[in-house]
């Protein structure tokens, strides 16, 4: 790989805000995504303190009802629209053309204003909460009429969905268009590693989910101000359309917040168990299968809306068929680890907490799929809590795993292990005490979605709001590793860790501003 | 037969594991800290009860296989231990045999759930009917065939809400008006609602179901034992959606009767 060095003018970095303001380079596109989520997580975590703040003890104490409804609801939103989405692009611009022997993404232009019209989108919401009436205030699902009664601030939201829908289906179609077109000669499809499969997946998703959300929101839209009336019953429009069509995308979207996650994963846990990932086949299948099923379950979320009994039953049947795949990911990462030959730095432990933890969330999520007991447990905290366990514990657990796994490699320096640790630690225990004590509180009766309770549910109210704050606060350890890193720190070789599979080794820690070139043979 | 098998399995499997998590406080505290569904006193409560203890016992066997595995592989198959990785990617028969079991045991679970739906959605041959409507932030309700018809909202004083004044017992659970219900009566539900969707959930008596303005939805119950029930509504509304509860109170026939006509001469 000689020849790479040949164009050496093209490695000057630009200096300045202009850097980043113009930027076509997927490293810097990546790094901004990622810091963005960054600080869209810390945001909405924030919202999440000011939720379990007032529900520390029954009765009303810091906020009214009228704003604890806007904090769950823009805390969802931001959670789900401005760090997960964000954050799993940010590594997807990062990793995918160095992990696929490419120079950059296929369409640099349009990379940069994908990520550009975030922080207008993220500004947007965030004023919402200012204007008169307040913010979105009708939970993340929107549901009309009640979305319908609000103010301004659910005007302001529609615009933020339309913007981050731009966003992400551009980058989509970036992301499609790079994995099929500029994978490095000898790259066929079935060599890609998992995280780039699994993203190829969730950009189909994408595509297929998000213009869905944006016509349902643009029909609230014009019911609130053009005299239509697709969910207005008193104008003959049907409020239950709004759920099917919100579902029909809300379901792909969960997918789509958990397979980078996976493909995370399947890197980290065989290069901890110096041992290849076990099943690779069978894990594009199962993804694959997942991301299939994902079009077809939509109502299990509405299961309450009295749907006619075949109905029912099909989105049961379905919607257990997704145990299947699944269960075959989460069989196939544990049998990676089997006969492997473990050492447990902070990516590891992420990623075993990432399997275990989603194991429980993905377990709830089959008992919610019987339709029968689904009656009792749909609306109640142990939605709340399957939820989080899926998305933070899948999610968010994963992307950390990403974050230690490749932070060496972006900035060159390794991280603060202990500080790792720390962060690790107090991340996981926080989250138990805050989610698995809401299993209990849902079953035992508890409604989501109140700002206050009856007596009964003090108790794990009080531990819950303990662990949110342990959780909460901990997350600022990761930026004081992460700065630390950026700043100095004991130098990366370019593979970091023991003989780990993937192009993105191949390179230098830190990788050069242009790498790959010339595409790299891949055998 | 191998529904009701699972079912004794479940009552063995969760007295040793303690499922719910009942072991991490002394047995004296429990009624404190609740932790499961609360007691069913209907069919439909019973049936989704007992459904949910076996798919509780089913996971919590998976779930336990898998710590295991993975609690035994970071023990045992550690550098710092010696281990030598091994070479294998796949194995075609584990990989059978982890697709095929779960699906007999998803099979397994569909065939009583599938019954449990039928049973539920089996609102025919009722001996009355309660018009239930939803507003913001209160129920109507309206027993059809009697002339009855009154509204039912949230007793609880402000001032406990603010915390000037201490807590009753039934914080946030308690209404001006009960709604009243023969014991052993199948009662047909109607539900819809004025302004906004609501859910009408009483935890003990069954399920809850959407109140959808345009809609009307059904649902049946049939109390088996007289006494007070109480829930809330379980869909975002508003504003007050944390403080429209409900209160149901079953009685016997006689005592029934008697309070129609006490309600019928309030006018």
């Amino acid at each position: 790989m000689t020849s790479t060095v040949a164009d050496h003018h093209h490695d000057e970095v630009p200096k300045g805000i202009s850097r980043w303001l113009f930027t076509t380079n997927h490293k810097d596109i990546g790094t901004l995504y990622l810091w963005f989520a960054f600080i869209m997580f810390l945001v909405g975590g924030a919202m999440s303190l000011i939720i379990r703040t007032e529900l520390f003890q029954p009765g009303l104490q810091v906020v009214d009802p009228h704003f604890f409804n806007q904090m769950t609801t823009v805390h969802a939103l931001v959670m789900v629209f401005g760090a997960v989405m964000p954050g799993f692009v940010g590594f997807a611009n990062w990793m995918i053309p160095m992990m696929i022997g490419a120079p950059d993404m296929a369409l640099p232009r349009l990379n940069n204003w994908s990520f550009w019209l975030l922080p207008p989108a993220a500004l947007l919401l965030i004023i919402s909460l200012f204007v008169p009436g307040g913010g979105p205030a009708a939970g993340w699902t929107l549901y009309p009429p009640l979305s319908s009664q609000g103010g301004m601030g659910v005007d302001f939201t529609i615009f933020t969905v339309h913007l981050l829908g731009m966003s992400s289906i551009l980058g989509s179609i970036n992301i499609i268009a790079t994995i099929l077109n500029m994978r490095a000669p000898g790259m066929t499809l079935m060599k890609m590693p998992l995280f780039v499969w699994t993203w190829l997946i969730t950009a189909f998703l994408l595509l297929a989910a998000i213009p869905v959300f944006a016509g349902a929101v643009t029909m609230l839209l014009t019911d609130r101000h053009f005299g239509t009336a697709f969910f207005d019953p008193a104008g003959g429009g049907d409020p239950v359309l709004f759920q099917h069509i919100f579902w029909f995308f809300g379901h792909p979207e969960v997918y789509i917040l958990i397979l980078p996650a996976f493909g995370i994963i399947s890197q980290v846990i065989p290069t901890f168990s110096r041992k290849p990932l076990f099943g690779y086949t069978s894990m594009v299948f199962a993804s694959v299968a997942i991301a299939f099923l994902s079009f077809i379950v939509w109502a299990h979320h509405m299961y309450t809306v009295g749907m006619p009994l075949s109905g029912e039953l099909f989105f049961m049947y379905a919607t257990m068929l997704i145990a299947i795949p699944t269960g075959v990911k989460i069989f196939n990462w544990l049998a990676t680890m089997w006969r492997g030959s473990m050492t447990f730095e902070t990516p590891m432990l992420y990623a075993i907490a990432c399997v275990a933890l989603f194991t429980v969330g993905g377990l709830t999520g089959l008992t919610m799929s019987i339709t029968p007991a689904d009656f009792q447990y749909h609306d109640t905290y142990y939605i709340v809590a399957h939820f989080h366990y899926t998305i933070f514990a899948g999610s968010v657990l994963g992307m950390l795993a990403g974050v230690y796994y490749w932070l060496p490699k972006w900035t060159g320096h390794m991280y603060d292990e202990t500080l790792g640790k720390w962060h690790f630690w107090l991340t996981v225990i926080g989250f138990n005490i805050t989610f698995f004590p809401q299993h209990f509180l849902g079953l035992a009766g508890m409604p989501r979605r109140i700002p206050d309770y009856a007596l009964q549910f003090a108790d794990f109210n009080q531990v819950s709001t303990i662990g949110a704050f342990i959780m909460g606060f901990a997350q600022l350890i990761l930026l004081v590793v992460v700065v630390k890193a950026i700043r100095g720190g004991k130098e990366a070789s370019s593979e970091v860790w023991e003989n780990p599979e993937g192009l993105e080794w191949t390179v230098p820690s830190p990788p050069p501003y242009h790498t790959f070139a010339t595409p790299p043979q891949v055998r | 037969m191998i529904v009701s098998r699972l079912m004794q399995l479940t009552g063995k499997v969760l007295s040793v594991t303690g499922i719910a998590g009942l072991w991490i406080f002394p047995a004296n505290v429990q009624a404190e800290w609740k932790v499961n569904l609360q007691r069913p006193i209907t069919e439909i409560a019973r049936v989704q009860y007992d459904l949910h203890m076996m798919i509780m016992a089913i996971i919590t066997v998976i779930a336990l296989i898998v710590f295991a595995v993975m609690f035994y592989s970071i023990i045992r198959f550690r550098k710092s231990k010696g281990a030598q990785p091994a070479k294998f990617t796949h194995s075609t028969k584990a990989e059978v045999l982890w697709t095929v079991i779960p699906t007999l045991i998803l099979i397994g679970m569909a065939v009583p759930s599938t019954k449990a739906l039928l049973l539920m959605e089996d609102t025919t041959e009722s001996d009355m009917v309660v018009k239930v409507t939803g507003f913001q932030w209160g129920w109507h309700y309206d027993y059809m065939e009697e002339n009855v018809s009154f509204y039912s909202m949230l007793a609880t004083p402000q001032s406990q809400i603010t915390g000037s004044e201490t807590k009753g017992e039934n914080y946030l659970l308690e209404v001006n008006n009960h709604l009243v219900l023969p014991l052993g009566k199948k009662v047909r539900f109607l539900l819809t609602a004025k302004d906004v969707i609501h859910a009408w959930w009483v935890p003990q008596l069954g399920g809850k179901k959407d109140a959808i303005p345009g809609f009307i939805n059904e649902m049946w119950v049939r109390a088996d034992e007289t006494g007070i029930f109480r829930g809330q509504c379980a869909e975002l509304c508003g504003k007050d959606h944390g403080y429209m509860p409900i209160v149901v109170e079953v009685v016997d026939d006689a005592q029934y009767q008697a309070w129609l006509e006490g309600r019928r001469n309030q006018g």
